[in-house]
Formats: C-alpha cells, sequence, structure tokens
C-alpha cells in the first residue's frame, strides 16, 4: 500500500521535484493548509509580499531574470482578483508563472461562500491554460502538468484553483514522467527547406536588418549568444524590441537600438527602408510597426517564432519559420557557413551601401536632448545611472511611462536576462516588485528599479517587503510630479489640457525611506548627481532615490500615431533647426 | 485629414469576408466550451451558430462545430489560436462553398393548423427530409434537415400556416467520400 499524502503535501511535493526553491504570496483561509504545511520543506522558501499583484510581480522578475518558472501562492477570492493584472502583464509578455489559489472547499463552490469567486472563469483569458481541482487523485498530475504548460513553447501564466478540503484529503503522489507528452503544444516544426530558403534570402538582400524580440531572451541566454554569433558573420544591422533589450550587446556597432514608438531614427528608418526583414522572436506589435499599411513596405519578411499564431497575425510575412529561436538561428548559421566559407567579407562589400545610409540617419542622434546645469535632465540622470553601474552585473526594472523609455533608450545592457519591464500590458507599479523578485534569485547583484513618481506609489507597500528580507533594492525615481507620458500626450494631442495628470499631494520619498526602515536619498541639482548615485549604490539597505528632474521634458524621438516609420518626430533641437513649432505638431 | 488624438493607429483595409465552418475536436471536460467560446468572444471574432456535443465516450472526446466569418487573415488567426488551447486535439477549417463538405442543420417545427394546411406543410417541407415527429388533429411536429438559409426560407414562408415554435440546432459538418480529415 503506497503513502498517502494530503493535497497539501502533494503541492509542496510538486514543487520540491520541479526545484522550485523560492515562492511569493500572501496567506488566507482558503490557503491556510498549504502554508501549515510550509514548515515542513525547508528547501522552499516563501517570501511574503503586501499585496497579492506584488506577488505575480514578484515572481515575473524571479522568472525573467532566471529564465525558471516564478511560483504565486495567493487565497480564494481577494487574494485570486488581486492577481490577475500580474497575471495579465505576464500573459502578455510571455513569462512563465505558475499560480496556485485556495479555493472555498468543493461543497460550497457556486453557492457565493464568504471569498468565493468563479477564479478560473476570472483567470481563463489571461493565463494558458488554469485548472480546478474537484478530485485530489487528479492534483500531482495537474500540479507536474501546470509547470509543463507554462514553461514550454511560447512560455506564460498558469493557475491552479485548489478547494480547501482538496487540500486536505489525501492521496498517491505521482513523480513527473520524464518523457513528457506534449499534446503538440510545443512546436519546433521547421525544416531545411525553409532554412535554405532564409539563407538564400540573406544571399540576396542588399538592405536587410534583423528584427529581434523577447522570444530570443525567452529561448536562454544560449539564444544571445548564437544571436551575436549570426550578426557577426553576416553583418547585418540589428535593432531589437523593448522586451529583447540585451540579447544583444547595446553599446556594439552593429545595434541600431531600440526600434517603435519611441526607438531610435536609425533603426526606425532601417526598418522602413530595408529590403530584408528578419523578425526573431517578436510579434510586430502596434508600438513596432506603427501604421500597418505602410510598415516596411519594399521588404520581404521572415518571421521566426515559437508561435504558430504570431505568424500572419499582423504583419503578413514572406517567409514563416515556426520554431525555438536556438535551434532556428543554429541551423542558419550552419547552412550560412556551408554554403559560403568567405561571408563576412563578401557581405561587407554587398551592404556597405546599406550602413553609410544607416550613418547618414545616425549623425541625426535622435536620442540627443538639450542637457542643462541647472536642472537634472531625466535622460541625463538615467545616462549617469548606467555611466555608474556599467561596471558591475545589474539589473534593472522599470514601471511605466517616459521613464521606462528613457531607461530602454540609455541604458544600454549587454547581456540578456538583465533587464526586466513591463511592455505588453504597460503595468504601472511593475517595477519594486519585479526588482524584489530579481533580487530574491540574485542576492549579491545590484537590481534598480528605474521608477517614477506617480507608478511608485501604486505598488509602495512592497518596499516593506524589501525590508523584511532585506533585500538591498534601489528605486530610482525620476521625479517630475507628472504622470509624464500621459502629460506628453496631453501637451502634443489634446491642447495642453493637463487633465488629472499632475500628482498632487505627493509624500516626501525621503522620509517615505526612512518610516519603511530603509533609506531615503535626494537629489535635486546635476552637480551632486553623481555622487548621490554613488551613496547609492554603495548602501547596503533598500534606498528611495528621490530624483527631481525636469517637469517638462518630453521623450523623443517619437512616432506619432497613425505614422509610419520614416515620419518621426524628433526632439528639440532638430526641432528649432527645421523649425517645427505648432504646425509640427499637428502631425502628431 | 482630421488630426488623429489617439495613441493607436487607425484601422486600416479590411479583406474580404467569407463564411468558414470550424470544427474542433476537444477533451470533454469542464469549461472546454468557454474556453472556445471565449477565444471567440475575447478576441472579437464572430460566433453564428455552435454545434458541439460528445462523439467518442472511449476518449471522451467532443467535436464542436462552429460557423463562423472574418477575413482570410482573422480565420487563420481562429485556427491557431484554437490549436493552442490546452483541451484541444485538432481543428478544421472549411469554407461554407467547399463542395467537398456537407453542412447540415437540423430544426423542429411545430404547427397548430387544420388537417388540409398541414398536407400543405408537409408538401412544402418535401425537399427537407420530413419527419413527423408527433401529430395530433389540430396540431403538427416536423423535423427538418437543410442548410441554414433553407430553413430560413421554410419557417419564413409557412409562418401563415400556424408555424408557432420552431427549434434548430446550430450547423454540423462531414467531409464527402472516403477520406478522413487529419
Amino acid at each position: 500500500m503506497p503513502k498517502l499524502f494530503s493535497g497539501a503535501e502533494i503541492v509542496f511535493k510538486c514543487l520540491e521535484d520541479q526545484k522550485v526553491k523560492h515562492i511569493f504570496g500572501y496567506p488566507g483561509g482558503a490557503v491556510l493548509p498549504i502554508y501549515d504545511e510550509l514548515k515542513n520543506h525547508p528547501t522552499i522558501k516563501h517570501i511574503l509580499v503586501r499585496h497579492e499583484q506584488g506577488a505575480g510581480h514578484a515572481a515575473e522578475g524571479y522568472a525573467r531574470s532566471t529564465g525558471k518558472p516564478g511560483v504565486v501562492l495567493v487565497t480564494s477570492g481577494p487574494g485570486a482578483t488581486n492577481v490577475v493584472t500580474a497575471l495579465t502583464d505576464a500573459y502578455m509578455d510571455s513569462v512563465p508563472l505558475v499560480c496556485i489559489s485556495g479555493q472555498v472547499p468543493t461543497h460550497l463552490i457556486g453557492t457565493d461562500a464568504f471569498q468565493e469567486c468563479d477564479t478560473t472563469g476570472i483567470t481563463r483569458p489571461c493565463t494558458k491554460h488554469n485548472w480546478l481541482v474537484k478530485d485530489i487523485n487528479d492534483l500531482p498530475r495537474i500540479m507536474h502538468e501546470a509547470f509543463e504548460v507554462a514553461t514550454t513553447g511560447r512560455p506564460g501564466p498558469v493557475l491552479v484553483d485548489i478547494p480547501k478540503d482538496i487540500q486536505f484529503a489525501k492521496a498517491k503522489y505521482f513523480k513527473p514522467k520524464k518523457e513528457k507528452k506534449l499534446n503538440g503544444k510545443v512546436l519546433n516544426k521547421f525544416n531545411q527547406k525553409e532554412i535554405d530558403e532564409l539563407v538564400d534570402l540573406m544571399k540576396k538582400a542588399s538592405k536587410p536588418v534583423f528584427y529581434t524580440g523577447g522570444g530570443v531572451i525567452n529561448s536562454g541566454p544560449k539564444a544571445s549568444e548564437l544571436l551575436r554569433e549570426l550578426v557577426a558573420l553576416t553583418r547585418f544591422p540589428i535593432t531589437s524590441t523593448l522586451q529583447g533589450l540585451g540579447a544583444y550587446p547595446g553599446d556594439d556597432n552593429q545595434f541600431l537600438g531600440m526600434l517603435g514608438m519611441h526607438g531610435t531614427y536609425e533603426a526606425n528608418n532601417a526598418m522602413h527602408d530595408c529590403d530584408l526583414l528578419i523578425n526573431i522572436g517578436a510579434r510586430f506589435d502596434d508600438r513596432i510597426t506603427g501604421k500597418i499599411d505602410e510598415f516596411s513596405p519594399k521588404s520581404k519578411k521572415v518571421h521566426i517564432d515559437i508561435d504558430p499564431s504570431s505568424i500572419n497575425k499582423i504583419v503578413k510575412v514572406d517567409l514563416a519559420i515556426v520554431g525555438d529561436v536556438i535551434d532556428v538561428i543554429k541551423s542558419t548559421t550552419k547552412t550560412l557557413k556551408k554554403k559560403n566559407l568567405n561571408l563576412e567579407k563578401s557581405n561587407k562589400q554587398k551592404i556597405s551601401k546599406w550602413w553609410q545610409q544607416i550613418q547618414k540617419w545616425r549623425t541625426k542622434q535622435s536620442l540627443n536632448f538639450i542637457n542643462s546645469d541647472k536642472i537634472i535632465k531625466p535622460q541625463h540622470a538615467v545616462q549617469r545611472l548606467y555611466e555608474l553601474t556599467k561596471n558591475q552585473d545589474t539589473y534593472i526594472t522599470t514601471e511605466v511611462g517616459q521613464h521606462q523609455m528613457w531607461a530602454a533608450q540609455h541604458y544600454k545592457f549587454n547581456k540578456p536576462n538583465r533587464w526586466m519591464t513591463s511592455g505588453g500590458l504597460g503595468t504601472m507599479g511593475y517595477g519594486l516588485p519585479a526588482a524584489i523578485g530579481v533580487q530574491v534569485a540574485h542576492p549579491k547583484k545590484l537590481v534598480v528599479d528605474i521608477a517614477g513618481e506617480a507608478s511608485i506609489l501604486m505598488t509602495m507597500q512592497e518596499i516593506s517587503t524589501a525590508v523584511q528580507y532585506n533585500l538591498p533594492v534601489k528605486i530610482f525615481i525620476l521625479n517630475n510630479q507628472y504622470m509624464g507620458m500621459v502629460r506628453q500626450w496631453q501637451e502634443l494631442l489634446h491642447e495642453k489640457n493637463y487633465s488629472e495628470s499632475y500628482s498632487e499631494a505627493l509624500p516626501d520619498f525621503v522620509k517615505l525611506a526612512e518610516a519603511y526602515g530603509c533609506v531615503g536619498i535626494r537629489a535635486e541639482h546635476p552637480d551632486e548627481l553623481d555622487e548621490k548615485i554613488e551613496e547609492m549604490i554603495n548602501t547596503d539597505k533598500p534606498v528611495i532615490f528621490d530624483c527631481h528632474v525636469d517637469q517638462a521634458e518630453n521623450c523623443y524621438p517619437m512616432i506619432p500615431s497613425g505614422k509610419p516609420h520614416n515620419q518621426m518626430l524628433l526632439g528639440p533641437k532638430d526641432q528649432e533647426a527645421n523649425k517645427i513649432t505648432g504646425k509640427g505638431k499637428s502631425l502628431v | 485629414m482630421v488630426k488623429s488624438k489617439s495613441a493607436y493607429s487607425t484601422s486600416s483595409k479590411l479583406g474580404k469576408i467569407d463564411t468558414h465552418i470550424i470544427v474542433v475536436w476537444v477533451d470533454n471536460e469542464a469549461s472546454v466550451l468557454s474556453r472556445v467560446v471565449g477565444l471567440f468572444s475575447g478576441r472579437g471574432y464572430n460566433i453564428e451558430s455552435l454545434a458541439v456535443a460528445e462523439v467518442d465516450q472511449k476518449n471522451n472526446l467532443s467535436r464542436i462545430t462552429i460557423v463562423t466569418t472574418g477575413t482570410p487573415q482573422v480565420i487563420e488567426q481562429i485556427v491557431l489560436q484554437l490549436k493552442k488551447l490546452v483541451p484541444v486535439h485538432k481543428v478544421g477549417n472549411f469554407k461554407r462553398d467547399d463542395k467537398n463538405v456537407i453542412f447540415k442543420e437540423m430544426a423542429l417545427l411545430k404547427f397548430v393548423a387544420n388537417p388540409s394546411k398541414i398536407k400543405k406543410i408537409l408538401n412544402a417541407c418535401k425537399k427537407y427530409n420530413p419527419v413527423i415527429l408527433d401529430q395530433t388533429n389540430k396540431s403538427i411536429v416536423i423535423q427538418i434537415t437543410a442548410l441554414r438559409r433553407e430553413i430560413d426560407k421554410v419557417t419564413k414562408n409557412l409562418k401563415p400556416f400556424g408555424l408557432v415554435s420552431a427549434s434548430r440546432t446550430g450547423a454540423v459538418a462531414m467531409t464527402r467520400g472516403a477520406e478522413i480529415f487529419n
């Protein structure tokens, strides 16, 4: 007679077999049996957050910085509804999460019991899959399947809803099966013919560009290495989406910077004028493409993606290769080398004109801004932060808004998994809990959340979590007292009617830091910025850095809505030079 | 041109809209139908009719037949998105005017009418495999199987003949010949 285990024990046995080291959660009535079992499993450390949304984002930060799934444990009802934002965020940005939620006992389901909600119903559209465990005997299978679904193919969040009586009930436990049945959801369906076709297109192209995205990061650090080899081999220029930053070194000469709405002039123009566009692990998001009808009109388009439903969803492509980025790049490089041994040299000549054109675009220096010696410019603050932290292995998270775009533009990433930001959903309040998750996974590394003062207030309570677990995260707030991106759009599109975008009654962030038991630092003048940043880096405690920046600064360059890539709105220097005044703004 | 105030691009030209029949083989488990239907509503796809029932008790499989409309791009997305759902085994996609596929809908029609009218009613239904399921001296319940537009026409034409209630299924589909869809 095999040993019987309670549902709560089975949950932990599964977590152990899935090699889970940390879970982020918050207890409550419907998960108490699981919390009761926690003490018997010393290899699993629980991080108590202050709000379930924080648990979700922390698990996202953990997952994105390690490549392993993040695990969340919440109670029924409000516990589950609070985590919905984080699940949706993870779904949009393809982050593997396993969320375990408590549920009222099975006999009370459907009776509007205390803290009951239809968790699987609510989370159905924001998870890859979810399960309501109605029979204890299904629990081991479902738990293992949950990890499998979350981490295979295009990663994403899953949820397992476990009623309280199931947590008490007993059943046999099964280890995960070695040879997993994948239900046809893992797709490495490409063949050599497609790779040959790609190589053929690469050979013919005279104005090629790589456009890479988060799929390269999700494919693992090896994918970034292979990408670097492929780019070096072909000599092609490369641009990256917001989520793809770090897959290719940000300071390399072949890198054109980020593309899209706030991407560089050279990256967007290269996308528009290219004759071959190779998308690796990106999804033609609307922040990237601008107006679809005029998106990269002259190019042959290749799309490499693990998710077949990403192909032709937004942009019709000429060649689709469905597969894991690692395997596709490997085959491509191998084929390239086999067919042409002198590739680097021959390509250099063939696309030299293209590079000349790109150099011309580069002279625009589209990320430039007019610096000041009286007031801290936010871009300058990010640049200084980069210069003062680039000598160590730094992890950056962000909130959402202008500061996020400035961070993406001015912080140069050299390694994958070092950049955690909410791109698809655009969740304000993501950065602080994400930073906590990153710091949990990498206790010795420097973790900085580049934040805005409005975003940070959305999940401010998590600083308490950071203090409790001695997680020395650095909250670098670019404080302009506005919801900056909202203010920018209102300035450019809504006749400067700054409706509700001013942050009235802001807290004193230094005193707030002290109240939480961490360190507060304020910088108000450009002269003191470096010294204060150094002080922040050298503080072995959580720090809230209140950086007062220019309130009126806008994020440029930018593609106005409904415009193609080659009609960018450049920064103030260029606007002055071209005398784009009131009329230019109507372009937006 | 009107100045756009949106952070989003304006919609571009739509392609030609076709009617397709999507057939989905799924595990017959709790909430599987809501996963499929939720995918359609969540992504703004259209459902014209829906038919679902278990077809394989041993393997616990259900077959869902959905009639939908959309541009070729949308139809392709529907198929690919459906294939991503965990309980979905396979997805078939047929154009409604595909000659190799049979589409049928069933309707139960109840008439309250005198015998002479009932005779005319049966006559009108002759083409659509009528089966009399119940008959009294002042009423009749008839089952017919036909295409959607045919049933539309019959019900419209027979309104004056005492049609008091019509119950209809969604379309079901089957390929012709010996071939099996994989």
